[in-house]
């Protein structure tokens, strides 16, 4: 999903923050650790990552809130609350064994009866993206305190892909079982397993964490505390970044087109990984359903006619990968082998020839609505560029702005011609790319859902085997083999694997180790 | 003629005049200056000024800055003197009836002008584009919409003087209808300072214009100078003659329709110009 997306329609679940107890502040000894300023924005209505999955709330929660995996950037399960897994032959039966020892920051013990209830219980009700996977789990059992015995109703091979802190969060079941979730009082101290615990959250100025000190990893969280300053303005996070008063950015805290110059301070190193497992996807969508969209050829031939790399360069400062398909380079199943759309004016005119759209008075043959984005600046800066390649092959676009809600609401109920879009991928397809292509997601007024309304009885099944196939190999070729089919017929025109500058102070270690990058609980981080 | 004459002979005008002119020519010969389509991408980005085939540089696309500006002053010019007489047409009309008539009728029409004129007009303009969609013609009507009651109320007060007046009171016993009257006795008479407000009303449009678009509520398919200016803003750092060049065609334009409406003031009112 779209993060600026999710950060705005979903906005309307802020939970009222008060009673936040303001204990006295004990001066933190910096002999361990340090303290680590880094910047949210905007600021999260709730840290309880189980209630609220807006993107500012997953990066701060996530040190708060543990679950059983962590993945490495090549999206392999590393332990997380759970030291070692086993997955039967049959692929049904999941067997989590916790490490001994977790406390949550109340000091009750976390044990499989919190595991079991966080994701049967509570996530299927206040968490849409785990509803669709944890829904699957027919029996959950748990034999001893430290073991958890997943049972699914089929086989779904991504189950171990859907495991980690902003999937599948455990919170503690003394506090949540039996109340009403999202009202219950204790979401204001959000308390739960991960190294750093809640100190204070003052409204419009920062959040403070410290270290849980019950943490059940030995001698781990290295730092004392991080401190996370909520500055609204991109200015303000360029100056603060420049002048060393925060050692970390995240996702748009830094603009793109202040990344090639601020890329140059000395103490900082710049990175665009750790966002492996959601590896934003970046696409033109077409409304399939209209004319001329409806045939491959006119959608071929808007892919030949824009020239990727160079808008890479113009729109996004160099900093996104051109993508090649539906599924991202950077997580799994990945088929490079596809047909290549390079970019080639003479390839698109003769395709739009051979289509019988000749060139009318001015060049042009057809004249389509493109409905901007309504994101900010760059996506207005790639509706420019995007209209003056399709010109060039006689395609006039007719650029459209709207507000956020204007923009969700036509795009939804397919009241659009084109548009742009950015789904995150989750890791695997079976997550985060079948639901744009498959003929059963085709549902109006749902946003990231085969909104294209492309269709092919082939997709569907390869897709649907790939799920529920347990063998990898298996998996692979069939990914491999719908990659191809989708790439012939371009539903959408995919254009970026969009990327997110992290700045990181060159003292800090550990930042981005995982797929989830700055999401991560950051009990390994540390200075030097 | 002697108006003229006196134009002519008033310094500041004169200036305002040519730079008027040199920007009316700027925008009638865009499309042979700059032949190109000016959203094209023709060179490298963020090219500085006097780079090789751009004069004024390029921008984060690498489209021609100069290009911009011509094609924007015909986008601006346009849309300043069609919403002016946009707001000339509403203004002089409710004006003009409210004057002419008095009594209950100037009640009601000077009741609307001031609900009108407590709103302020830039937010006016603001909620009726983001309303009623970013097309030309609709930035148009909205800045016709929120400058017209100046224009009513001089209006207004200038009919008021006019009416008791003998030559009119002469062409209403004559049996003259009303409509004749008000376009052929009063108004060649009350003509001079609609029209010096009416410049100065031309480049308060433009500034609007610019100031919308500067917004992101332009119309997305138009190189206008205020699209310039705002997509330069996040990049000044980097391209600091992206913002320069288009602001500094919005001051000189605006201060020359400024320049030329104080001269035409001076010419056409009989105390000041008698003096020269």
């Amino acid at each position: 999903m779209n993060r600026r997306e999710f950060a705005k329609l979903m906005g309307v679940s802020a939970v009222a923050l008060s009673g936040i107890p303001l204990g006295v502040t004990r001066a933190v000894g910096q002999t361990k650790g340090g303290t680590l300023n880094t910047i949210i924005q905007p600021e999260p209505p709730i840290l309880v990552t189980a209630l609220n999955q807006q993107q500012p709330t997953l990066t701060l929660g996530g040190k708060i809130y543990e679950s059983l995996l962590r993945y490495s950037p090549d999206l392999k399960p590393l332990p997380g609350l759970a030291q070692s897994w086993e997955v039967s032959q049959d692929g049904l039966t999941y067997t989590f064994k916790l490490f001994p020892g977790i406390t949550f920051h109340d000091g009750k013990p976390l044990t499989a009866d919190d595991v079991i209830f966080s994701m049967t219980k509570l996530l299927p009700e206040t968490h849409a993206r785990a509803r669709g996977i944890y829904s699957r789990i027919e029996k959950a059992d748990a034999p001893d305190p430290l073991t958890v015995v997943f049972k699914l109703k089929s086989t779904f091979a991504p189950f171990l892909t859907a495991l980690d802190c902003t999937t599948g969060p455990i919170v503690p079941k003394h506090i949540y079982d039996g109340t009403e979730y999202r009202k219950n009082p204790a979401n204001a101290q959000a308390i739960g397993s991960g190294p750093f615990k809640l100190k204070e959250w003052v409204k419009g100025s920062h959040v403070h964490l410290v270290r849980h000190e019950g943490y059940y990893r030995k001698d781990e969280p290295h730092l004392d505390e991080i401190i996370y300053r909520i500055i609204p303005d991109s200015a303000s996070r360029a100056v603060a970044l420049e002048q060393g008063k925060i050692q970390l950015t995240q996702w748009n805290d830094i603009e793109m087109f202040d990344v090639a110059r601020l890329s140059k301070l000395p103490n900082f190193e710049m990175t665009t990984k750790g966002y492996e497992y959601f590896a934003p996807h970046q696409w033109l969508e077409l409304n399939n359903r209209i004319k001329p969209m409806d045939d491959k050829r006119f959608r071929q031939a808007i892919a030949y006619a824009l020239d990727l790399k160079s808008m890479a360069q113009r729109v996004y400062f160099g900093l996104p990968k051109v993508a090649t398909g539906p599924v991202s380079s950077a997580t799994r199943f990945y088929e490079k082998d596809v047909k290549r759309y390079d970019y080639s004016l003479d390839k698109a005119k003769a395709l739009l020839d051979d289509m019988g759209l000749k060139p009318g008075a001015g060049g042009k043959r057809v004249t389509i609505k493109y409905l901007t984005p309504p994101y900010g600046e760059i996506y207005q800066r790639a509706a420019e560029f995007i209209r003056q390649s399709l010109g060039r092959v006689g395609i006039d676009l007719q650029i459209e702005n709207t507000d956020v809600g204007g923009w969700a609401e036509k795009f939804s109920n397919w009241d659009y011609e084109m548009t742009g879009n950015l789904v995150y991928q989750f890791g695997d397809p079976a997550l985060g790319v079948s639901r744009t292509y498959i003929s059963s997601n085709i549902k109006k007024g749902i946003l990231f859902s085969n909104t294209a309304g492309y269709s092919n009885p082939e997709v569907d099944r390869l897709f649907e085997e790939a799920a529920t196939s347990t063998s990898e190999a298996k998996r692979q070729e069939l990914y491999s083999q719908v990659q191809k089919i989708l790439v012939e017929d371009v539903p959408v025109v995919w254009m970026f694997e969009q990327a997110y500058p992290t700045f990181i102070d060159k003292r800090l270690k550990n930042v981005t180790t995982t797929a989830i990058g700055v999401h991560e609980s950051f009990s390994d981080v540390s200075f030097g | 003629m002697s108006t003229l004459k006196s134009f002519l002979r008033h310094p500041t005008g004169m200036i305002g005049l040519f730079v008027l002119l040199a920007v009316v020519l700027l925008a009638v010969s865009a499309p042979w200056l700059f032949p190109d389509d000016p959203w094209e991408m023709v060179g490298a980005p963020f090219q500085p000024p006097f780079s090789e085939g751009l004069w004024l540089g390029s921008d984060m696309l690498g489209r021609d800055v100069a290009a911009g500006i011509a094609h924007g002053a015909r986008i601006s010019l346009i849309i300043g003197v069609i919403s002016t007489l946009t707001s000339l047409v509403i203004g002089v009309t409710i004006g003009a009836t409210a004057g002419y008539f008095g009594g209950k009728v100037d009640e009601v029409m000077m009741r609307i002008t001031e609900l009108f004129q407590t709103i302020p007009g830039f937010i006016l303009a603001i909620l009726l584009v983001a309303t009623i969609g970013p097309k030309i013609s609709n930035i148009i009507f909205a800045i016709g919409i929120v400058s017209w009651p100046p224009l009513a109320r001089l209006t207004r007060a200038e009919f008021m003087r006019l009416r008791g007046r003998e030559f009119v009171q002469a062409a209403v016993c004559q049996g003259q209808r009303p409509l004749t009257v008000v376009l052929r006795r009063i108004l060649p008479n009350a003509i001079s300072p609609i029209i010096v407000t009416g410049s100065l009303a031309v480049a308060s449009a433009i500034l609007i214009e610019s100031a919308l678009s500067f917004m992101g509520l332009g119309d997305p398919n138009l190189m206008s100078w205020g699209f310039m200016i705002g997509a330069a803003r996040t990049v000044i750092r980097q391209a600091w003659w992206m913002s320069v060049f288009p602001g500094l065609a919005i001051l000189l334009t605006v201060l020359a329709i400024n320049l030329v409406g104080e001269g035409l003031n001076d010419t056409l009112n009989p105390r000041i110009s008698r003096k020269r």
